[in-house]
């Protein structure tokens, strides 16, 4: 029974720990369910996409130049 | 600016702030909310054009003391550049402020402060094409854009600080004092500023290597 009162007490706590002030809304939902990553690897691989173009441009201007 | 390791280091820092923009914790505030993340995406485009516009009066005044043309088409390609890079801040912009202030555009100085100084630089653009002969061009453009200069810093940094603005940093409005002080935030700021402003740069090199390639096939044709 102690233990259990114990273990309530201290997640009452738990959520001071995660957040500043949580009646602020924040994507804390979407980034629990995991699928913020994906939309960080599509942006990851956009713009890795856009610099090897850049890169590709760099190159064929540097054969021009010669 | 044949160099790789600098387009390489800007391509770096700026996967890390799409990584750790949208997963270090930032601080929790009503209005914002996640949106404070523009942050590390919205101002980093006027820093890039402010570095940009600064590079391009460097050249012209290079520009008006040697009649180098070189230098000439590093001011222009600065400004066309930087014009990108002020679009790019102004629709980022709106977009933030329909999200945060709930319209696209209020007549704040700040944000009137930014689109005449678009203006201007387009202007500057205009000046350029309305005049045929190249020196004069050259010559003309280079004195416009010295005052030009001046003039956008007035407008963006200094005007809409001695008045109220709904823009943070300015006249009676608090600023993102939550976040001046954050240091996670700064972790990902401060290497955006500088990625954008490197790949800003990258940027304006390219397009001024085309324009010599350019001339140099008008000049043998």
């Amino acid at each position: 029974m102690k233990k259990i009162l114990a273990l309530f007490v201290l997640l009452s706590f738990s959520p001071l720990l995660f957040a500043q002030d949580p009646s602020v809304e924040m994507a804390d939902l979407f980034r629990s369910s995991g699928k913020i990553y994906v939309v960080v690897a599509v942006m990851a691989l956009l713009f890795i996409a856009f610099i090897i173009y850049l890169f590709s441009i760099d190159k064929r201007l540097k054969k021009l130049e010669k | 600016m044949y160099k790789r390791w600098w387009k390489i280091l800007a391509s770096v820092l700026i996967l890390y702030t799409i990584i750790g923009g949208l997963l270090i914790n930032v601080p929790r505030l009503a209005i914002l909310n996640e949106s404070i993340r523009n942050l590390y995406f919205h101002v980093p485009m006027w820093f890039t054009m402010v570095v940009l516009y600064l590079i391009s009066v460097i050249f012209s005044i290079k520009y008006l003391n040697s009649a180098d043309e070189k230098f000439d088409l590093i001011a222009v390609e600065s400004v066309n550049t930087g014009i990108i890079c002020s679009f790019i801040g102004l629709a980022t912009g709106m977009m933030w402020a329909k999200f945060t202030w709930g319209t696209f555009w209020t007549s704040d100085p700040k944000l009137n402060g930014s689109a005449i100084a678009t203006l201007m630089y387009l202007a500057y653009i205009v000046l350029r094409n309305s005049i045929e002969e190249e020196q004069k061009r050259a010559k003309i453009s280079a004195i416009y854009n010295i005052f030009a200069f001046p003039a956008m810093i007035v407008l963006l940094f200094i005007l809409p600080r001695l008045t109220d603005s709904l823009h943070p940093g300015n006249g009676g409005n608090p600023g993102f004092s939550g976040y001046d002080l954050d240091s996670n935030m700064r972790l990902v700021f401060y290497p955006a500023v500088i990625g954008w402003i490197l790949i800003g740069v990258w940027i304006m090199t390219i397009r001024y290597r085309i324009r010599l390639v350019e001339n140099n096939t008008n000049q043998i044709n």
